[in-house]
């Protein structure tokens, strides 16, 4: 079973490597190599994650050594259990869809087989990530994804905010990952070993500053790749890039990579209360500057992307709360339900060319088969029953509950902090969701902006709308592997943890999503061509934090880097330069001696012999 | 004879001829001053060769070799100023300047 775990990390590989390799004009070729070799690591996926569904955690055998620091060995292995197979399922399979809807989505591209041979190296990654024994194999991976994103988002290089866009999301990344790495260090060398499971099984006893510092520090990284505040600002501008790698990379799997890392180590975390509460209190923050956010957009692609950096703080706030299996579960409905919330986006984008919703509406009876699986997954998005997010969100929510009350291990207020939170943002998430519906597909059809023709709305092909019905079926189906503890949390090695909703959090909830679509139901009907929502540019601008960054961070920076500059040039090569500069002045000066007068060179000769002369005679 | 007199002689006579090599212009006439300026070296060694009384007579038969040098070198000599004149059209000294340092803009 090792075997086949290694096959569906090194197919993807392979197929990355094998496909920067073909010309830019090889795009059929491109397209057979990526989604067929994603599509049998996908089917490899199932059955590992099936063998570990049944049988428990596959034993791994010693890894493959990389490196040895003195006592610190570097292995390269596998660990699969159930919490690696369950994201590699959801990554493997998001990948395929993503690969094959790209092929439609990338038609008149011809870069193609580059991004092809991208994703497919992402998806080595994530799945390293994923699969990782060893917590330096982990951040190899780690890396890799962050290049990709880079690469990925400034895909379109004509557009003029892809290039900055992709800048910003790799540096402000780069920031959290610095302490990622400083984390894993820490980790590793206080407990001796980079082993995943010597880590976890050691970690306690660990002085407790050490493993709060490494807890801190990996925290860090994960914020920043996770899009949490204050490092989420890179997400929404990520959007930039090509709408199936915004389902793939910015929805569903990169973004969560640092809430799985989380999971992974999780009885580090729980050692002490300090880390947890720190999330605890950045997952309540982010998670309703998320929901705000998004209710101020009029992009389609940002009111998805704020959504999911609101989401992704719900599964760092399951975290926080003591509920790691609520938080996976939600980072499993979440991808499968934001995957095809993108790529519908997607399929609106390329229908009618426009990403502004004030440009779009009425599409409901052109798109209608993205209609229906939008609405399935908006209403997964809110916590519509039977739509699979009614049933994970309450699994967080409940969770924070349970903390709250005093039986989730951590501090309690970190518990009432995440319930507050979380059930404010059911209401705004239902308010932004309701909008994102009613100003996409209802509403009078809008005119096209002044001096564009009007584009023939017509439904994508079923490349593009076949992945959107495939995603569909666990929208909708996947909330049901909660109802038991022998199911999903059995599966992921906690069996005695319920995950099944309460009657009175589901009512609660229910209600706020109730409220928040009613109102935004009843503002629109007044006036359906106008947003529902009134124009706040705070919301709009997401609180200003961008410009905070700028102003905290951009502009001291570009400061110091004129101050380096100058001194470089000035000083620097000033000094180099002035030595030629000064010699040229120099010669200048004494080649005017060289008139070509003879006379005055025997002139010359004259009275230095003269010199001489009475220089000998003197002296 | 006292030796003052073939000195002083010799002295301006070189005189005249380093005179003559800084300052004509026709390069035939300096030519001439240089011959000027080898004679007065031919006159001291033939007046200190008679006043040393020496019985190799060293100082005459070096004034011979200078004299068939000089008469080499001016042959040599009047042969170049011909060549320059037929190339230019002219002999005078500082007109021929090819060899100057051209004028230069300060560069880098």
């Amino acid at each position: 079973m090792i075997a086949v775990g290694w096959l569906v990390l090194a197919l993807p590989f392979v197929a990355a490597v094998a496909g920067f390799g073909l010309r830019h004009t090889a795009r059929r070729p491109a397209a057979v190599l990526a989604v067929s070799a994603t599509g049998v690591a996908t089917v490899l996926s199932i059955v590992a994650a099936s063998a570990t569904a049944t049988r428990g955690p596959v034993p791994s055998a010693n890894g493959v050594g990389l490196a040895s620091f003195g006592a610190l060995q570097v292995h390269a292995g596998l660990r699969l259990d159930g919490l690696a197979a369950v994201v590699a399922v959801a990554v493997c399979v998001v990948a395929l869809l993503v690969q094959v809807y790209s092929v439609a989505y990338l038609r008149g591209d011809d870069t193609y087989p580059r991004y092809a041979a991208e994703v497919s190296l992402f998806t080595a990654a994530m799945l390293d990530v994923a699969l990782a024994a060893d917590l330096i194999q982990l951040l190899v991976g780690w890396e890799v994804m962050g290049i990709c994103s880079y690469l990925l988002i400034g895909h379109y290089r004509d557009l003029p905010e892809a290039r900055p866009a992709a800048v910003k999301a790799f540096l402000v990344t780069r920031v959290g990952d610095v302490g990622f790495l400083l984390g894993v260090l820490t980790l590793g060398a206080g407990v001796g070993s980079f082993d995943i499971g010597t880590v976890i099984a050691r970690a306690g006893s660990l002085p407790t500053t050490t493993l709060v510092t490494a807890c801190l520090l990996l925290l860090l990284g994960v914020v920043g790749k996770s899009a949490q505040f204050p490092l989420h600002t890179w997400l929404p501008d990520a959007m930039a890039g090509p709408t199936p790698i915004s389902a793939l990379i910015h929805a569903a799997t990169m973004v969560v990579a640092g809430i799985y890392v989380v999971a992974r180590l999780y009885p580090a975390f729980r050692v002490d209360a300090v880390p947890l509460a720190v999330l605890g209190v950045v997952a309540a923050i982010t998670m309703l500057l998320g929901a705000l956010a998004a209710l101020g957009q009029d992009d389609l692609k940002r009111v998805l992307a704020w959504s999911t950096v609101s989401q992704i703080a719900y599964l760092s706030g399951a975290l926080a709360v003591g509920a790691p299996v609520a938080a996976i579960f939600h980072l499993l409905t979440h991808a499968a339900f934001k995957a095809l919330l993108f790529l519908a986006a997607g399929c609106v984008l390329h229908a009618t060319g426009e990403v502004l919703m004030s440009r779009m509406g009425g599409l409901r009876r052109r798109l209608p088969l993205t209609f229906w699986t939008m609405t399935l997954g908006l209403a997964a998005l809110v916590g519509l029953p039977p739509a699979a997010g009614f049933f994970s969100k309450d699994a967080v929510l409940g969770g924070a509950y349970e903390a709250a009350r005093g039986h989730g291990g951590g501090p309690a207020w970190v518990g009432w902090l995440v319930l507050v939170a979380g059930l404010l943002t059911v209401v705004l998430t239902a308010a932004y969701a309701t909008r994102l519906w009613l100003r996409t597909f209802f509403g009078p059809v809008a005119e096209p902006a002044p001096g564009q023709q009007r584009w023939t709305v017509r439904e994508p092909c079923w490349i593009m709308t076949g992945p959107l019905v495939v995603l569909a079926a666990p929208t909708v189906l996947l909330g049901f592997a909660g109802l038991r503890p022998q199911w999903l949390p059995a599966w992921l090695g906690e069996p005695g943890v319920s995950v099944r909703p309460v009657a009175g959090m589901a009512l609660v909830s229910l209600g706020l999503s109730a409220a928040g679509i009613a109102w935004v139901v009843l503002t629109w009907r007044r006036a359906p061509a106008a947003d529902p929502v009134p124009a706040v540019p705070l919301l709009a601008r997401a609180f200003y934090l961008d410009d905070v960054q700028d102003l905290l961070v951009v502009r001291p920076y570009r400061l110091l880097a004129r101050i380096v500059t100058a001194a470089d040039s000035g000083l620097v090569d000033g000094a180099v330069e002035g030595t030629g500069a000064g010699a040229g002045v120099l010669s200048g000066r004494l080649s005017r001696l060289q008139s070509g007068n003879v006379q005055a060179y025997a002139t010359g000769v004259l009275a230095a012999a003269v010199v001489l002369a009475l220089a000998a005679v003197l002296l | 004879m006292h030796l003052a007199l073939p000195v002083v002689l010799a002295a301006l006579l070189f005189g005249i001829g380093v005179y003559g090599v800084l300052a004509r212009r026709n390069a035939v006439l300096v030519l001439m001053a240089v011959e000027l300026m080898l004679n007065a070296v031919n006159i001291n060694l033939v007046a200190f060769d008679v006043w040393l009384r020496d019985t190799v007579h060293a100082g005459q038969s070096l004034t011979l070799f200078v004299i068939a040098l000089a008469a080499a070198e001016v042959g040599i000599g009047l042969a170049i100023v011909l060549q320059v004149y037929r190339l230019r059209t002219t002999v005078a000294i500082d007109d021929l300047d090819q060899l100057a340092e051209p004028p230069q803009e300060a560069k880098r």
